[in-house]
């Protein structure tokens, strides 16, 4: 159960995050410069990196107590963002997300800033657009991969899922050559945010010095729990009115970036 | 160089904390009340971050939904 709930939850959270970060590589290399664009790539790529081999060896030196407690602390913070978010799209009270949306908007910014040579860059806005575009949306699932995998000694599985998911959003990218809008972003982001809460639960308050009924198998109990909740938060928020009237431009007016 | 401090730590408030603090602020109450409980008291403690996520959950989305509603 619990190998197969890291997976799904970094698979998720990692392709979420992809397909949103190729919707900006996407827009930076189709308004201004395909080669700075894919540059840029590259380079938040390489970032991420570097924080990965530095943070990995960190994470996995903290004594396992104080490990869950401080990555169950920031897995639940992180889960109850997401859950919140999620339940505003679902019940109408924020606008989904929406890729196309992004894309132009992205497009239209991309296409007014005026062409910059540097550092060797033919269009560092190109550059940095897709560099931030990668670093920022790869930062989260950064973190996620890694306390995922350190507190269930799985680093390789949750590598693996990481990767197949930038994998596959990657693939599905060359191949359509546009954002990838009929990806079912706003119920995967629905679904890492009940995982997240629930592990941030769990291993939280196993950390804290809590014993949870029933051990690990308390999983399996806490997972459909929190899912019923939000499903209840949903129900209790609707709205009446269509979330397609509100402009998905709104969804970053609230420092939106993440989730 | 203050205002790229500024923006580093606004970068990592966002990240961290997000758009209601007070959804980090209780988590921290309830983790922090448990490990209390648990090394002082012998009763069962598993309940506290439970019961902290269906008070906080609600109140952080009514506080979101509201100016949309009224």
């Amino acid at each position: 159960m619990s190998a197969s709930a890291l997976f799904i939850a970094v698979f998720l959270a990692c392709a979420v995050e992809a397909v949103e970060a190729l919707t900006i590589v996407l827009a930076a290399g189709t308004a201004r410069d395909w080669r700075s664009a894919i540059t840029g790539l590259f380079a938040g790529l390489l970032t991420l990196a570097v924080i990965v081999a530095a943070l990995g060896p960190a994470v996995s030196s903290i004594p396992l107590s104080g490990l869950r407690l401080f990555v169950g602390g920031l897995l639940l913070v992180f889960g109850l963002q997401w859950l919140r978010k999620a339940i505003l799209r679902a019940s109408g009270n924020k606008a989904l997300h929406d890729e196309a949306q992004i894309f132009q908007t992205e497009l239209v910014a991309a296409r007014t800033a005026p062409p910059e040579h540097r550092a060797g860059v033919a269009d560092w806005y190109a550059f940095t657009l897709a560099f931030k575009g990668v670093v920022l949306e790869g930062l989260e699932v950064v973190f996620i991969a890694l306390t995922f995998g350190s507190n269930q000694h799985d680093i390789p599985l949750a590598a693996a899922a990481a990767a197949a998911a930038v994998l596959l959003v990657a693939l599905a990218g060359v191949a359509v050559r546009a954002p990838l809008a009929r990806v079912p972003e706003n119920s995967m982001k629905f679904v890492v945010g009940i995982m997240l809460t629930a592990f941030g639960l769990f291993w939280g308050a196993e950390g804290a010095g809590a014993h949870w009924p029933g051990s690990d198998a308390a999983l399996l109990v806490i997972i459909p729990a929190v899912g019923l909740y939000a499903l209840a938060m949903v129900a209790l928020f609707r709205q009446p009115a269509s979330p397609a009237a509100v402009p998905a431009a709104t969804a970053t007016s609230e420092g939106d970036t993440r989730p | 160089m203050t205002a790229r401090i500024r923006a580093f730590g606004a970068f990592w408030y966002d990240f961290v904390i997000g758009d209601d603090w007070r959804v980090a602020a209780g988590v921290t109450v309830a983790f922090t009340l448990t490990y209390l409980l648990s090394r002082t008291t012998g009763i069962a403690t598993w309940w506290i971050a439970p019961l902290a996520v269906v008070t906080l959950l609600p109140l952080s989305i009514r506080r979101a939904a509201r100016p949309t509603t009224t």
